[in-house]
């Protein structure tokens, strides 16, 4: 496959206009203007290699997977485990036997709390999470929590926005069965030191999932340095097409584990008295799996590896470097979360005095800005920081400065539309 | 980008007609939109004669949502309640004179809903009235 733009030494810039090249629809222009995509953290685009991977599986060897001896089948099913290899490869997975295809992060972080969770979580047990989660990580352990009886603890953050390690810390040393943490916060761009506080999980004998939904796509995850038990990301997110996601897990734990969706291929052998299961990764991929979207997601993988995820996530923060300073500079705005570019990716969500989120989405749309307003499926974070809802810009590879440039002319432009 | 933020709008938003609680209410309805945390609550006195003597809202969120509640109370005061039963969501596009997409519309009927579930003698979500009587 071939990638037009390349990342080059440890210190590389990216070519970010061959990357844009790649990305059809951003070329498009909204109520005249040019697109400015700033809701990657939302969904992503798609490169055109992504697009093409799946079309032609379509137009040249669609089949259902694992099923048919003929040569299309056997076809798809190889690009299919070819992709499931690549995602093993991008997040250091030891065997690709532990990386299972799901639709969304969403349904990979239920995966686990309903097949690993629902058959370990005891009354009393303590759950511990943290104020950062997305309503996906969050909700499963919480209605679990109040199922089974287990006591729900969540870890605040800091004034800046960064998570209480202090008080992390002191929790997880009081005992846990299960730690379910983000590994960057979609609602303010922050990195939580995950290895670091895996690490405490684990001498509490706590099981650790870690929601890499907004990490993946932006910056290194290795499942073997953070030493997690489970991570969950969605591919949408990260070039790959809708409909395409990963939950990883240690073979040991899903090994011993039932499976959470019943059906065909996750089988070995039915009888009328029982069922026997089929081996991993398969035992978790019941029915048809989504198997252009996971090809297609490979395509996706392939392509960041290309280009390079450590000069990705560098390039993500030098826009927020350039983001910050005009956009704080401006009256009236306040910026949540960290005012500087430690430990962050490209996710800045603000507010302006006196304009609602809404509203001022609305205002950067006519600019031809596509931003996020709202509660970013984070209601406990908002109600933390007091407010009902954020403006949300968020980057990827494809951003620019001038893109950021033309963000805080547009805020300015709202500010006098609403006579401020 | 300065037609859907007019005048009116604006100056509605900024200074909203008929804003606060209203002491000895008749009817009260508070609502929300969950999507993006608007918030709403209608304030109505019906008097002797079956008419809105007054109506007062408070609430916070958008610009929209905010100046259609302020615009409503205007046009409700002296109706009776089968009247404001009767309006519909054209009306109050209408009064704000603007044409919204479909995720803003939501903001811009809000304060109708709220307003309707105030009218047909609502206090709280069917089934929950009990709960709220007791905070
Ligand atoms: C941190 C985080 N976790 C989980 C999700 C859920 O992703 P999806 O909706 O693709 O399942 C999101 C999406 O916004 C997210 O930002």
């Amino acid at each position: 496959m071939a990638v037009t733009a390349r990342a080059t030494g440890s210190a590389a810039t990216l070519d970010v206009a061959r990357i844009r090249q790649d990305f059809p629809v951003l070329s498009q222009t909204v109520h005249g203007k040019p697109l400015v995509w700033l809701d990657s953290a939302s969904t992503s685009q798609k490169p055109r290699q992504v697009l093409e991977a799946m079309r032609v599986v379509y137009e040249e060897h669609n089949a259902n997977i694992h099923r048919g001896v003929y040569e299309f089948s056997e076809r798809t099913t190889a690009a299919f485990e070819d992709a499931r290899a690549a995602v093993a490869r991008f997040i250091n997975a030891p065997s690709p036997r532990e990386v299972i295809f799901v639709r969304n992060a969403t349904e990979g972080l239920n995966l686990v709390a309903y097949a690993w969770g629902r058959d370990n979580l005891r009354k009393g047990d303590r759950v511990v999470t943290t104020v950062l989660e997305h309503h996906s990580s969050f909700v499963p352990w919480q209605q679990l929590a109040q199922d089974v009886g287990a006591e729900l603890v969540v870890v605040d953050i800091d004034d800046d926005g960064r998570l209480r390690l202090d008080q992390m810390r002191a929790e997880l040393e009081k005992g846990a069965k299960v730690l379910a943490i983000t590994h960057t916060s979609n609602g303010l761009g922050v990195i939580d030191p995950v290895k670091e506080v895996v690490g405490w999980a684990k001498r509490a004998g706590a099981t650790t999932i870690v929601d890499a939904a907004q990490s993946a796509p932006h910056m290194r995850v290795d499942v073997q340095d953070i030493g997690c038990d489970f991570i969950a990301f969605s591919g949408h997110k990260m070039l790959g097409p809708v409909g395409s996601g990963v939950v990883w897990g240690r073979a040991a734990l899903l090994e011993r584990m039932r499976p959470f969706l019943y059906g065909g291929d996750m089988i070995s052998r039915v009888s009328i008295e029982r069922s026997d299961w089929n081996e991993l990764p398969w035992k978790f991929e019941a029915g048809t799996s989504a198997y252009v979207d996971a090809i297609g997601l490979g395509a996706a993988v392939r392509y960041l590896e290309e280009v390079g995820i450590d000069a990705i996530h560098r390039h993500e923060v030098a826009l927020v470097a350039h983001l910050l300073p005009p956009l704080l500079a401006e009256d009236g705005v306040t910026v949540f979360g960290p005012h500087d570019t430690r430990d962050r990716v490209g996710v800045v969500s603000f507010d302006v005095k006196g304009i609602h989120p809404h509203d001022m989405a609305t205002l950067l749309d006519r600019e031809g800005i596509a931003v996020r307003a709202g509660h970013h499926c984070n209601n406990p974070l908002m109600t933390r920081l007091g407010v009902s809802a954020t403006t949300r810009a968020s980057t990827y590879l494809y951003n620019t400065n001038e893109e950021m440039d033309a963000l805080v002319a547009a805020v300015r432009k709202a500010k006098k539309v609403f006579g401020l | 980008m300065d037609d859907l933020y007019r005048e009116n709008i604006l100056d509605h938003y900024k200074n909203p007609r008929n804003y606060g609680e209203l002491e000895g209410a008749t009817h009260h309805y508070h609502d929300t939109n969950p999507l993006c945390g608007d918030e709403i609550t209608m304030f109505l006195l019906v008097g002797e004669s079956g008419r809105i003597d007054d109506v007062h809202f408070t609430g916070r969120g958008c610009a929209i949502s905010q100046a259609s509640a302020s615009l409503l109370t205007e046009r409700i005061k002296g109706k009776t309640l089968d009247e404001v039963k009767g309006i519909d969501k054209e009306a109050v596009l209408e009064d704000l004179g603007i044409t919204l997409s479909p995720a803003r519309v939501k903001c811009a009927l809000l304060s109708l809903k709220t307003l309707k579930a105030a009218a047909w003698g609502l206090t709280a979500w069917p089934g929950e009235e009990a709960k709220q009587a007791a905070e």
